[in-house]
């Protein structure tokens, strides 16, 4: 039977190495011959490309809605601005100004018009790209520089998530819209942090989203520091499970600055992702 | 001629308000016979959409000129579709700012002189 599940990759911190692990994870797994889907949901900056170079077939461009007034229609009634929470419509007295960026499109406007004077027109925010790469399936988000749509973008890249495999999603970091959007339906959580007082502050943030979100989790250090007590403790209390460590190794820092992915660059890390894949996936079977 | 000014309290002899979009009152003032309302502002602390929602305060209160210290894109893209005046940079009193307007020395603005989001990352501007 063909395993069917999503893991997200996420943190609070930026910069713990969630990229690392997601890319090399979607790696090692499609390595056992399974079904992976690759899912750069960090539309602001997608970076797994840079580790992937995967062939790109399709970029779609991927746009929302926006009100566009017809002028000769309109009769000035100030409805579309009294009930926009955005102010990304507001009635002078003319015809209506709209502020294409503040708009989330509920289509509001367009309800309220006693006139039909508003109708939609497309806006572009970015582009899903889908391609392939080391027999993983690619996706990844574009989001065009000063939009700020991210969640709208993000569900986009969502919307080709196969169901007939494993898919890895890469989440942006912090624990705002974005992330919510890019976690949302996922099976399991990986929470990546590194062992460092600003590490552990973002990771008790991103912790308290996950168990918000009623979403399995498990814990990721990277740069792991044997040395380091703060990030074992807290879990310890909180009875979360470290579930794999990334030692801190100058070796995978060295790959990774070209571009790398660690089980290309060094083969004694083959395999421990595969590792990291069994223990997530008996977490799961465990809870069912 | 009534102008709108952006304020820190209710009297002409307030302080300008440096902030248009998060100014605490907008005083509107005739001035032919320095007569004034009080508007409290509703949306100094609003997440956004200050600047557009301050200038249809102004602009429903028959205002034909702003005066301010900063004034952002949306809200200088709203004045100028309702046909209102924009003088930025302007500081002191109330009163010293509407004496400078009447007596032609403000020049007027036909662009934003700050950003997106000013009035929120210099709230005491």
């Amino acid at each position: 039977m063909p395993e069917n599940l999503t893991i997200a990759i996420a943190s609070g911190k930026g910069g713990t190495g969630k990229t690392t692990i997601a890319t090399n994870l979607a790696c090692s797994i499609a390595q056992t011959g399974k079904i992976v889907q690759y899912l750069d949901c960090d539309v602001e900056e997608p970076n797994g490309h840079i580790f992937f170079k995967p062939g790109i077939e399709v970029a779609k461009s991927v746009t929302i809605s926006v009100p566009d007034v017809d002028a000769e229609l309109c009769n000035s009634c100030g409805k579309c601005g009294q009930l926009c929470q955005y102010s990304a419509i507001i009635s002078l007295k003319n015809e209506p100004l709209v502020f294409e960026q503040l708009c989330h499109s509920c289509g509001g406007c367009m309800l309220v018009c006693p006139t039909g004077a508003i109708k939609e027109k497309p806006k572009e925010i970015g582009f899903v790209d889908i391609g392939s790469a080391n027999g993983v399936k690619f996706g990844q988000g574009r989001l065009k520089i000063g939009d700020i749509h991210t969640p709208s973008l993000i569900k986009q890249v969502k919307s080709i998530k196969i169901n007939d495999g494993i898919v890895i999603i890469d989440v942006p970091p912090g624990t705002s819209c974005p992330v919510i959007e890019a976690i949302k339906g996922s099976d399991f959580v990986l929470l990546v942090t590194e062992p460092t007082p600003f590490g552990l502050n973002d990771l008790k943030l991103a912790v308290e989203m996950v168990r918000e979100m009623k979403i399995p989790f498990a814990v990721v250090v990277n740069r792991s520091d044997p040395n380091e007590q703060m990030t074992s403790q807290y879990c310890l209390d909180e009875k979360i499970e470290i579930i794999f460590e990334v030692p801190d190794d100058r070796r995978i820092a060295e790959a990774y600055s070209v571009g790398k992915m660690i089980v290309d660059a060094l083969p004694e890390y083959e395999g421990i992702f595969t590792i990291l894949y069994e223990r997530v996936l008996n977490r799961i079977k465990g809870r069912e | 001629m009534k102008i709108a000014i952006s304020s820190t309290g209710q009297t002409l002899d307030s302080q300008i308000d440096q902030r248009f979009g998060r100014a605490s009152y907008f005083i509107i003032v005739d001035t032919e016979s320095m007569e004034f309302d009080v508007i409290e502002n509703s949306n100094t602390d609003v997440a956004g959409g200050a600047g557009i929602n301050s200038a249809k305060v102004v602009i429903d209160a028959q205002a034909k000129a702003v005066l301010t210290g900063n004034c952002g894109p949306n809200a200088q893209r709203t004045l100028s579709a309702a046909n209102l005046k924009l003088y930025t940079g302007v500081s002191g009193t109330i009163e010293q700012a509407v004496d400078l307007f009447k007596a032609g020395k403000l020049s007027e603005a036909t662009e934003p002189n700050v950003g997106s989001h000013f009035g929120t990352e210099n709230t005491n501007a």
